[in-house]
C-alpha cells in the first residue's frame, strides 16, 4: 500500500532514497562516525560466522522496527514513544532468537546474551528516533537496512580481520597454507583476546579519516 | 559473606563489564570527555544496576524461569515463560531509569543538565541488559549475591569511564596524529586499558 503511493510521487529507487542505503555504509558509517552500537562489535567478532549471523539479525530487526514505528509514528503519544520502541524492538529480537536456537544452535550458544543485547543496540533507537518517527515506511526501511548494513560491514571486517590472524581460518576452515606454519608462521593471539577489537576499530577509524580528511574530529 | 566479597572483586576488576565484554560503550565513549560528567554518570548506572539486578533476579526466579511459577500451586509447576525474558527485564530498566531521572531531577539540577541526554539513554545502555542478562546466565545462588554483582559491576563501569576521562583530559595537550583524533585514538586506548585488567584474569578467588 504505502509502496504504491510512494510510486506516484517518486520513484522506489530514487537518487535520495539510494543515498539512504549508501551513505551509512561510508560517509555516515553508525560504528566509525556516529559511534553507535560498539558493544556487540567488540565481543562477538572473534570469528567470522557469529560476526555474520548477528550482522543479519540486526539488519532483520532494524529494518522491520523501523517500518513498524514508522506506520504507527502517527498515533504513538511522544511521552511514551521509548516504552513503545523498546516493545517493538524486543519482540523482533526475541523472534529473532527464537529462529537462532532453533536453526543454528550452536552459533545462538556462542553468540549468547549478545542477541538479547541487540535491543540496547543505540543504532536501533537512535534511527527509531532519528528517522523512522518523522518518515514513511518505505524510506525508514531503506535508511534501517542503510544503517544496519553499514554496521554489518564494519563487524565483518574485524571479524574477518580477528579470524584470519588471530586463528588462520575463515568460517572455520583453514585459509592460511600449512607451508607457512612449517616456515615459522604463528598465529597472533593477541587477536582472540577482545582488547584487540578495540584497536582494531580504532585502526579502522584512522585509515577511514585518513582517506577522507573532512570527517576529522576536532575536538 | 566470603562469597559476596568475591562477587563483587571479581565483577570489579576480572569481569569488567567495560573492559571485559566492551558492554555500555556508546555512553563510555560519548560521556567521557571531561572527569566530572563521567563521575555523574557512573554513580547512576551503579545506582541503576543496584536497584535492576536484584529486582530481575526477583522476577527471572520467582516469574520467569522454568517450574518458577511453582508457588501458585501445582497446575504451574511446568509453565516455562523464560522467552519473555527481554521483554519483562527492558521493561523494569526502562522504569527505574525513569525513576533515578526523576530523583536526580529533584535533588540535584546541575547534574540533571550537565547529564543532559544521556540519562535517558542509559536505559538503553547495553551494560544495564547486559548485567541482568549474565546475571540469569550464571545462576546466582541467592539475591545478596546477584545485589553484590550488580553494585560491583556498577563500580567497575564507573573505574572504567573515571580511568578513560582523566586519560582523554591529558591527551588533549599531545599531539596526536589528526585523523586519529577524538575517536580514534580513545578506541586504542580503550584496547591498552583493556590488556592491563586482563593481567587480573589470574587471580584465584
Amino acid at each position: 500500500m504505502s509502496e504504491n503511493t510512494k510510486n506516484k510521487a517518486e520513484p522506489l529507487f530514487s537518487y535520495k532514497n539510494k543515498k539512504l542505503i549508501t551513505n551509512p555504509i561510508g560517509k555516515e558509517n553508525p560504528i566509525t562516525i556516529q559511534v553507535l552500537g560498539i558493544c556487540s562489535v567488540l565481543a562477538v567478532t572473534v570469528q567470522l560466522r557469529p560476526s555474520l549471523v548477528l550482522a543479519i539479525a540486526v539488519v532483520a530487526v532494524m529494518g522491520i522496527s523501523n517500518v513498524v514505528i514508522s506506520l504507527i509514528r502517527n498515533i504513538t503519544p511522544p511521552r511514551i514513544r521509548i516504552i513503545v520502541q523498546l516493545t517493538v524492538i524486543a519482540s523482533l529480537v526475541i523472534i529473532v532468537d527464537e529462529v537462532l536456537k532453533a536453526a543454528m544452535y550452536d552459533v545462538s550458544r556462542q553468540l549468547a546474551i549478545f542477541v538479547g543485547l541487540i535491543i540496547t543496540n543505540c543504532i536501533i533507537m537512535g534511527r527509531l528516533e532519528g528517522f523512522a518517527l518523522y518518515n514513511k515506511p518505505w524510506p525508514s526501511f531503506l535508511d534501517g537496512i542503510g544503517n544496519a548494513s553499514g554496521y554489518g560491514a564494519v563487524l565483518i571486517a574485524v571479524g574477518f580481520i580477528r579470524e584470519l590472524f588471530g586463528s588462520g581460518t575463515l568460517m572455520g576452515q583453514q585459509v592460511i597454507p600449512e607451508f607457512l606454519y612449517n616456515i615459522g608462521y604463528v598465529d597472533n593471539g593477541l587477536f582472540i583476546l577482545p582488547p584487540m577489537a578495540m584497536i582494531a576499530v580504532g585502526v579502522m577509524i584512522w585509515v577511514q579519516r585518513t582517506r577522507d580528511p573532512e570527517l576529522i574530529d576536532v575536538s | 559473606m566470603e562469597e559476596l566479597v568475591n562477587i563483587f572483586v571479581r565483577s570489579v576488576f576480572i569481569d569488567n563489564l567495560v573492559l571485559a565484554y566492551y558492554l555500555g560503550m556508546c555512553s563510555y565513549l560519548a560521556v567521557s570527555r571531561t572527569v566530572q560528567t563521567s563521575v555523574g554518570l557512573g554513580f547512576a548506572v551503579i545506582f541503576v544496576l543496584g536497584i535492576t539486578v536484584p529486582i530481575n533476579y526477583l522476577i527471572d526466579n520467582y516469574l520467569l524461569s522454568r517450574g518458577a511459577l511453582a508457588w501458585l500451586g501445582p497446575r504451574f509447576a511446568e509453565v516455562d515463560l523464560s522467552f519473555l525474558t527481554f521483554i519483562v527485564f527492558i521493561a523494569i530498566i526502562a522504569s527505574m531509569v525513569q525513576l533515578v531521572e526523576m530523583i536526580i531531577e529533584k535533588f540535584s539540577p546541575t547534574l540533571y543538565n550537565s547529564l543532559g541526554i544521556f540519562l535517558p539513554l542509559i536505559a538503553v545502555n547495553c551494560a544495564i541488559l547486559g548485567a541482568s542478562l549474565f546475571m540469569q546466565e550464571r545462576n546466582y545462588a541467592n539475591i545478596a549475591e546477584a545485589t553484590s554483582f550488580g553494585l560491583g559491576s556498577g563500580v567497575g563501569w564507573f573505574l572504567a569511564i573515571v580511568g578513560i576521562a582523566a586519560i582523554r583530559e591529558k591527551i588533549r595537550y599531545s599531539n596526536v596524529p589528526a585523523p586519529l583524533r577524538g575517536l580514534g585514538i580513545t578506541f586504542i586506548i580503550t584496547g591498552l586499558m583493556g590488556i592491563a585488567f586482563m593481567s587480573f584474569m589470574g587471580i584465584e578467588l
